[in-house]
């Protein structure tokens, strides 16, 4: 069944968009992330333009998130005081990268920096988590007991001044770090449309030291406020945001997540996150391919002559 | 020009002087088209449509109509809007965009409905004394001080895209006479067309020579709710993008009540 995207100014196949919703859905459900790096590309390889891609996908991250840190207020397992200054980071870098989105736009080089950002982050990304969770698996085999978190031994980070205690995460750290962290996903999050779990979550782990079990929730939480910000930044300035589409994307979504969310807690966490890795990377390579790989058509057109 | 034409049509060669020569002496013929519809809606099922427009020609010589030597082109132009045409080039083994050209009036859209093979209607000159074909669409480039050859190169690329994503189309046997004097034409809108004032024109041909042409316009438009959204973001973005999250935040809490498991 066809359906008329308003602003995308395209007619798309609705099941297709429900099907991807829910594919992604499951997978963000069954990893706990908000599954906005695996959307925006499966738009883009869907022929939607990029810059509707990015401004949609922050709209669907929204919706996602929201499910998500539902779960995690009623168990307690967020920092709401350590989110929200994230979130100021946040608010500062989504600002600042929905002007250099523009800017990009209008220069023709939006679509290869929004490629070569998803290629280069899911790649180290996907790469370390790989590493990490074969590191883990192969740790366990052999009977040692792992920990992520060491008390007590302390990174430069934990040096910086202006201090701030977040009781929830049992840290007491300097804001510059958390405000640049979040600053910086804001940034990324504006303009590759995603929610940033995927930085944030590692980020906070093992920059920060924050405990494993308030990381998802605490990411969670400020992701929905910045994906939001983002949307209202990219609707204001661009145009962008088709609501059609993220409204088809959003109803797979949310149903695939709580699939995924059983699955997921049949599996090991090493494996888990082998299994993500592995999404991570096979995302990034097939954007890859397409950088490299000489296109269909080496012209393209963009109307309004800017 | 008319011998070349007249060359062509190998079938029909003895018959024509004779037919040319009696058509001269009636009055002139005229064409003219109607369309049903003077608005085509896009709604929430678009996915392209056919057009179909219905046109006469008054004072035709049946002789030459029985013959079939009218030959009738019917065009539908979308707006126009200045439209940039980039290049990607190999830098350090990655597609970029390196050059770009500016075209300005580019028409949307252009579908074309022909009775029969472009070549057997008239010759290229006479297509290009018309403008008519996508081929012959005039492009104007922003700087016209460029390089000719580049800016060749870029509309010669800007048709082929066109051509590729659908908006510039040829129909041939798109029209039909139905009788000697009524045609229809149908044109094909790509489920991508551009919206606003289109305009429809009917060129009428006899024995390769091109006699007259007539217009009529089209306003090609979102209809309720998607007329209505595409308004709404582009007046009042802020308020649309709120809007946006609210749903996003609605659905998801929605989807949570529904299939929550734990």
């Amino acid at each position: 069944m066809g359906i008329y995207l308003p602003i995308a100014e395209m007619s798309v196949n609705v099941f297709v968009l429900l099907a991807m919703g829910g594919a992604v859905g499951f997978l963000s459900g069954m990893f706990g992330v908000g599954g906005g790096f695996l959307i925006t590309p499966l738009l883009i390889f869907y022929n939607i333009p990029p810059s509707i891609a990015v401004a949609t996908g922050a709209n669907q991250v929204i919706a996602s998130s929201f499910s998500g840190a539902l779960a995690h207020f009623k168990r307690k397992s967020l920092d709401v005081k350590l989110g929200t200054v994230l979130l100021a980071g946040g608010i500062v870098g989504a600002s600042l990268g929905a002007v250099v989105f523009a800017y990009l736009r209008r220069l023709g080089q939006l679509d290869l920096i929004v490629s070569l950002l998803y290629v280069a982050f899911l790649g180290v990304v996907g790469g370390l988590m790989l590493l990490e969770s074969v590191n883990a698996m192969r740790r366990s085999r052999s009977g040692e007991s792992i920990s992520l978190r060491k008390p007590g031994q302390h990174n430069w980070i934990h040096r910086l001044p202006l201090k701030m205690r977040f009781r929830a995460s049992k840290l007491f750290v300097s804001v510059i770090p958390v405000l640049a962290l979040g600053a910086f996903i804001g940034f990324l999050a504006s303009i590759m449309g995603v929610g940033g779990g995927f930085i944030m979550v590692p980020a906070l782990i093992y920059l920060l030291k924050v405990p494993t079990n308030v990381v998802i929730g605490t990411s969670l939480f400020q992701i929905i406020f910045v994906a939001a910000f983002t949307t209202i930044i990219h609707s204001t300035a661009n145009q962008t945001v088709d609501v059609v589409l993220a409204f088809l994307l959003m109803v797979g979504g949310v149903a695939g997540a709580q699939y995924g969310a059983r699955v997921g807690q049949r599996l090991r966490g090493e494996q888990l996150r082998a299994l993500l890795a592995m999404l991570v990377l096979a995302v990034a390579i097939r954007l890859a391919f397409d950088l490299f790989v000489r296109p269909e058509s080496v012209y393209s057109l963009s109307m309004g002559g800017a | 020009m008319r011998v070349m034409a007249l060359l062509h049509a190998s079938a029909l060669l003895a018959l024509l002087p004779v037919a040319f020569a009696r058509a001269q002496e009636g009055s002139p013929e005229n064409i003219q088209i109607g369309l049903s519809t003077d608005r085509v809606s896009i709604t929430s099922d678009f996915s392209g449509a056919e057009l179909t427009i219905f046109g006469a020609l008054d004072n035709a010589d049946p002789l030459i109509a029985r013959q079939g030597r009218y030959d009738v082109v019917v065009v539908l132009e979308g707006p126009s809007r200045p439209v940039m045409v980039r290049k990607k080039t190999r830098v350090l083994g990655v597609w970029v965009n390196t050059q770009s050209e500016i075209f300005r009036d580019v028409p949307e859209s252009y579908s074309m409905a022909l009775t029969r093979a472009p070549q057997d209607i008239t010759d290229p000159g006479g297509y290009r004394q018309l403008a008519l074909g996508p081929a012959n669409i005039h492009l104007q480039p922003l700087d016209p001080e460029g390089d000719p050859k580049t800016i060749e190169e870029f509309s010669a690329a800007l048709r082929d895209r066109k051509e590729a994503t659908g908006l510039y189309s040829v129909r041939v046997g798109g029209v039909q006479f139905l009788s000697q004097s009524l045609f229809r034409a149908k044109l094909t809108l790509a489920p991508n067309v551009a919206v606003g004032t289109h305009r429809a024109r009917a060129f009428l041909f006899r024995n390769g020579m091109f006699l007259r042409e007539t217009s009529a316009q089209l306003t090609i438009r979102k209809a309720g709710l998607e007329q209505r959204l595409y308004e709404f973001a582009q007046d009042h973005g802020t308020i649309y993008g709120i809007i946006a999250v609210l749903i996003a935040i609605v659905t998801g809490w929605l989807g949570r009540m529904i299939f929550r498991k734990d």
